[in-house]
């Protein structure tokens, strides 16, 4: 492109320019009238997934702390279909529930934002910057509805024990920076790797408040309490954008840190994370099964995807890598897409997220249960979904890597979570349709957001080769 | 010369005390500032690596971090009275309407 | 340790003094209590309310805004203190800075934020539902 300096940050350059052009509209938009600010919002994103293109393998860095190496790209790109998807499927929930647009979409774009610059930060004092600026965005997203209690209770929540990890976290970096004198990732390592500080508790305490602050935002057991609770009362399509968008985002920053900064220390913390891995996936299971409200399951469920990422985390072999990259596609497609669902059946009045409200949606809306089913095969795990193709080699890691255990109980996870799935596909297409039942309009958009997306969950089910030989090409420039 | 390790026990201190008054505060706002003594407490123990070392990268992230406090702050205490005005209240016993 | 003698026994002395004298006008003072005589005083005026009256939400409204802009005017210093060193490159990330923060001051300004009183430019939807 130009060579200049900004070369690596001109996709988040893109997006920040869309959200500060739509927080201009909304300024100067008159009561009641009605701009194209979501279009808006997808230019900006299809011009950061444009220069994420032409900035493959080239390895740009701005200022030294931004690098847009293939591995962040892959996560920018992945972020770009979350953004886009996201502003399709809001085009009607905006307009349903009365939602201030330009704000909504400012603050959709601004996250987005953040979560490119944690992918691609490559100093911890940058990914605390980042982690913050979409943090703060997703916060408000939570509670956009005002006038729903449940929605600012959320809201508060997610605030205070975000902002409480966030402090953790912070206070992991200062230790780091004491004991190497830097907060950049490349010298952290190269420090740590020419020392010999494993007698250090310091390194120890500095480890282990990154990881508490990394599983806050990953919401791995034991720190997933904000999850379900936040995940219920948040607008059910911001719940799928944070859902994918800020665990695409986390783990992104998450690997970058473990794996390249910390690896000379990996033999301490990779007991650790595996006995959170197995927690996470056994609990998001097994308390997903309780719910009777569909979006809470769905946030149990996500809570076990993220233990599923971190046993690729753990195996940290070159499958293991490449499987947390395709993972968080795959996860991130099918999961917004299950959301996007349940937000466009829902209304102005009642969120409709209930299980028995999914009873005989068949009858209704076919193509609609038809797509739901879709995804949650696909969340299952069940072939040809591009789920399935997603745990097979995440699973297949740990075997390679000698993690026996961690593959066993993930399977075994995903077995039980097929269960749950199933259940609201048997409310769907073998109970009748109460008299009472919501009928909804969706409109096009929506519609062919949603065809798209389960376009792209059979092709990646079936023909993964092209997006993994990517994602093998991605990590084989940093790790 | 006071040495390195007492503004680390100190930082650590005014961690701890923060700590405890998020689980410990039954006032919402006061909550918030138990948060925000956490951030300073992260400042002090930056402030003071960075004099050891030399540096002073230590104040710049200071400052950086500052910011973000400040922001967050802001966030919190407009979600606070968006909160308020659902229950006239800032007792987090109050909020129970989402629950397992 | 020897300078401070002299204030140690400037505090003894003092608080000695103040804690005699309540003592004494404790143990002697005749004791005949009123609500008037309990009651805070207030230039002699019957007191009115509690002290602790609830402010109108514009008062944090404003000091929330004023937060945000007050601690990115903090960035101004360091660079005014470094501006020959920074050159062009920093002026341009500076104005850039500004810029971006001026976007958000249009945006609370149109909102009608900063218009104190009844005749805000755009009432908001839940203040006005409130008050019908």
């Amino acid at each position: 492109m130009f060579n200049s300096v900004l070369d690596a940050i001109v996709p988040m350059l893109c997006v920040t320019l869309a959200a500060l052009a739509a927080m201009g509209a909304e300024a100067f938009r008159g009561r009641g009238e009605r701009m194209p600010i979501g279009g808006l919002g997808i230019v900006g994103l299809l011009g950061a997934g444009i220069s994420s293109a032409l900035l493959w393998n080239r390895n740009a860095s701005s200022f030294g702390v931004i690098v847009a190496d293939n591995f962040g790209l892959f996560v920018t790109l992945v972020l770009v279909v979350v953004g886009i998807l996201t502003i399709l499927f809001s085009s009607q929930v905006v307009e349903r529930d009365g939602l201030p647009a330009g704000e909504y979409y400012a603050l959709v774009l601004f996250a987005i934002a953040g979560m490119m610059m944690m992918a691609t930060a490559s100093d911890l004092l940058v990914i605390f910057i980042a982690l913050e600026v979409l943090s703060l965005a997703v916060y408000v997203l939570t509670g956009i509805r005002r006038e729903d209690p449940r929605a600012i209770e959320a809201a508060f929540k997610y605030f205070l024990l975000g902002a409480f990890s966030s402090a953790f976290f912070l206070y992991g970096i200062a230790f780091t920076f004491g004991l190497t004198g830097t907060t950049h990732l490349d010298r952290i390592g190269s420090y740590l790797a020419a020392q010999s500080l494993s007698d250090n508790p310091l390194i120890l305490v500095a480890l282990g408040l990154l990881l508490v602050g990394f599983s806050f935002k990953i919401s791995a057991v034991p720190f997933h309490m904000w999850t379900p609770d936040a995940y219920e009362g948040a607008p059910a399509i911001v719940t799928g954008f944070m859902s994918t968008g800020v665990k695409a985002a986390a783990f992104a920053a998450f690997a970058r840190v473990f794996l390249s900064a910390f690896e000379p220390f990996s033999a301490d913390w990779a007991p650790v994370v595996w006995w959170i891995a197995a927690a996470t996936m056994i609990l998001g299971t097994v308390v997903g099964v309780a719910q009777t409200n569909l979006k809470r399951m769905l946030a149990y469920s996500s809570i076990a995807h993220g233990g599923y990422l971190l046993v690729g985390l753990v195996a940290a072999n070159q499958v293991g890598k490449a499987a947390i990259l395709f993972y968080l596609l795959a996860y991130a497609v099918t999961n917004l897409s299950a959301f996007g669902v349940i937000a466009l059946l829902g209304s102005r009045d009642k969120p409709n997220d209930e299980l028995r409200d999914y009873a005989g949606l068949w009858q209704t809306r076919p193509a609609l249960s038809a797509l739901m089913t879709v995804c949650l095969l696909s969340l299952g795990g069940l072939p040809p979904t591009v789920g399935f193709i997603g745990k097979w080699y995440i699973f297949s890691a740990a075997v390679g890597a000698g993690y026996y255990g961690l593959a066993i109980i993930g399977v075994l996870t995903s077995v039980i979570s097929v269960f749950f799935y199933l259940r609201v596909v048997v409310m769907m297409y073998m109970q009748d349709r109460g008299a009472d039942a919501p009928v909804v309009q969706i409109n096009a958009v929506s519609m062919a957001a949603l065809t798209v997306a389960i376009v792209a969950i059979f092709y990646l089910g079936i023909l993964p080769t092209r997006v993994l030989d990517l994602a093998t090409q991605s990590i084989s420039t940093i790790f | 010369m006071i040495p390195l390790s007492h503004y680390l026990i100190v930082s650590a201190a005014l961690f701890a005390i923060g700590t405890a008054g998020v689980f410990l505060r039954r006032n919402l706002i006061t909550i918030l500032l138990s948060v925000e003594i956490m951030l300073n407490a992260v400042n002090l123990t930056f402030v003071a690596f960075g004099r050891s070392q030399g540096t002073v990268d230590g104040q710049i992230i200071t400052f950086f971090v500052m910011t973000v406090a400040a922001a967050e702050a802001a966030v919190g205490l407009a979600i606070v009275i968006a909160l308020f005005r659902h229950r006239e209240s800032l007792n987090p016993d109050a909020f129970t309407s989402l629950k397992w | 340790m020897d300078g401070w003698l002299g204030v140690v026994i400037m505090i003894v002395l003092g608080v000695g003094f103040a804690a005699v004298m309540i003592g004494l006008s404790l143990l002697l003072g005749p004791k005949n209590p009123t609500p008037e005589k309990l009651a805070p005083y207030e230039c002699g005026m019957p007191a009115v309310g509690d002290a602790r009256e609830r402010q109108s939400v514009k008062f944090y409204l404003v000091a929330m805004i004023f937060l945000l802009f007050d601690i990115e005017v903090a960035f101004l210093y360091p660079w005014a203190l470094a501006i020959r060193d920074l050159g062009w490159p920093g002026f341009v990330q500076i104005v850039t800075f500004f810029l971006i923060l001026l976007v958000g001051f249009i945006y609370v300004w149109r909102k009608g934020l900063l218009d104190w009183g009844s005749t805000a430019r755009r009432p908001r939807r839940d203040v006005s539902s409130k008050a019908a």
